[in-house]
């Protein structure tokens, strides 16, 4: 644990434990924000700025805190942060701000923020927690932003509506019209359509998951199959 | 696991306290940081609804100063003033953009400004803040869709009070799909300030403006 590698950090942050696919943590802005994909990349970012410096304090102080304080101590920080974050949001993405409401300040209760502080950040040194901090947001970016792409391309038939509020005003031509004259599909605006998208990303990487182990047992299996067969030659 | 002493209780007192102290001062910090960016932001959003409400070349002064302050819960939904912001030209009344609350949106209050012609048309009506479902209620934004429109030059004789509900109530104004609370508390809104505008007109262009 100590000295865990900053590559496995990586691949758990983003994949083998993912806090959005794998964890399951942080469920609630996760299916409230990623209508569209400017709203998911927006709280990602966010998030992911929250968990970095969290990680980061929390590692820092990790030796002076009494484990009888250690939960509020934690929660102080994160709060603090979130705060932080909301008014540099309010300041310089103001429309974006005014967008995402109430799920700003509400990221100081995605666990996936204190469950990293608790059971990493807390117990190992302020590069691998940063480290963490890093893989752990952009693996729970890379979930809201897939389903905030698969929700609006089949919600309103766009993708990236709405980047001029993140970007400036050079972000309209990013907007993609993928499908024109789109009706719009309601259920995938809405929180069931939320709930039925992630159900389906985490089927996709289950499915990658088990192609994946099936490649790997076949390729340590094949050596051994290769020498039977000698064997079997030779007898 | 041993009970702890009492020095060790006012040891981490103190260090949660020592705590509170530092995230109290970063939050302190960048507020004070970005304090004027935000009121900057906000004003900007206000003025750039006004315009989009009255059109720039219909008043010569400045609007965004020229406000009077008006407390009127039963009308306008709140128990805070809301400011009025009153559009002339040459001296003359030519709209009033009042702010507005409607209390019963869907997800809590909804925040809009309605502008009033002197005649007591609607001019437009635009949201300011609210926390509607995205995807549903946030139709009411006019960056999303054209419902919020359907108010302009709409006024208390056409339709009659009676009429101003949404469609589903019998009314006059579509709903938007899936979002009849938010279409609700909005057509509502839009009716009591017309209301009170009805009742107030000259008072509200008369009163001298609030710094």
């Amino acid at each position: 644990m100590q000295d865990k590698a900053y590559f496995d950090i990586a691949r758990e942050g983003l994949w083998t434990n993912n806090a959005g696919l794998v964890q399951l943590l942080g469920l609630c802005p996760l299916l409230a924000v990623s209508a569209t994909v400017v709203n998911a990349l927006g709280l990602g970012l966010a998030t992911l700025l929250t968990l970095v410096a969290s990680n980061l304090t929390v590692s820092l102080i990790r030796n002076w805190v009494r484990p009888e304080i250690r939960i509020p101590v934690f929660v102080l920080i994160i709060a603090s942060f979130v705060t932080a974050v909301e008014l540099v949001m309010n300041a310089f993405f103001h429309q974006l701000y005014l967008i995402l409401g109430i799920f700003i300040p509400l990221i100081v209760t995605n666990c996936t923020i204190l469950g990293r502080a608790e059971a990493f950040a807390s117990r190992t040194t302020p590069g691998r927690a940063a480290a963490d901090g890093l893989a752990m947001g952009l693996g729970f970016m890379g979930v809201l932003v897939a389903l905030g792409a698969l929700r609006e391309v089949l919600g309103q038939g766009t993708l990236l509506a709405d980047a001029h509020l993140m970007l400036g005003d050079w972000g309209r031509q990013l907007t993609v019209e993928i499908i024109p004259h789109y009706q719009g599909f309601l259920l995938a605006m809405l929180p069931p359509g939320a709930f039925i998208g992630l159900g389906l990303l985490l089927a996709l990487k289950n499915v990658i998951d088990r192609r994946l182990e099936d490649r790997r047992r076949a390729v340590t299996a094949a050596p051994h199959r290769a020498r039977e067969t000698r064997g079997g030659a030779t007898a | 696991m041993k009970a702890p002493t009492i020095r060790e209780m006012a040891l981490a007192g103190g260090l949660l306290m020592g705590f509170a102290v530092a995230g109290t001062a970063i939050v302190a910090f960048v507020h004070q940081r970005t304090a004027e960016r935000i009121a900057a932001n906000e004003a900007a959003a206000t003025r750039a609804l006004i315009h989009e409400i009255v059109p720039a070349g219909s008043y010569d002064n400045d609007v965004v100063t020229d406000t009077v302050t008006i407390t009127a819960p039963e009308a306008l939904g709140s128990d805070d003033p809301l400011p009025v912001y009153r559009a002339r030209r040459d001296g003359q009344p030519v709209a009033a953009v009042m702010t507005v609350v409607a209390p019963d949106g869907y997800n809590g209050a909804i925040k809009l400004l309605v502008g009033v012609r002197d005649n007591g048309t609607v001019a437009g009506v635009r949201v300011v803040r609210h926390q509607e479902t995205p995807g549903l209620g946030d139709g009411i934004e006019a960056a999303r869709s054209d419902w919020i429109t359907q108010f302009r030059g709409r006024s208390l004789q056409r339709p009659q009070p009676r009429q101003w509900r949404v469609a589903k109530d019998g009314g006059t104004f579509d709903q938007l799909t899936g979002a009849t609370i938010t279409s609700r508390a909005v057509v509502r809104a839009v009716r009591e300030a017309l209301v009170y505008f009805r009742s107030h007109r000259q008072a509200l262009f008369a009163r001298k403006r609030t710094d």
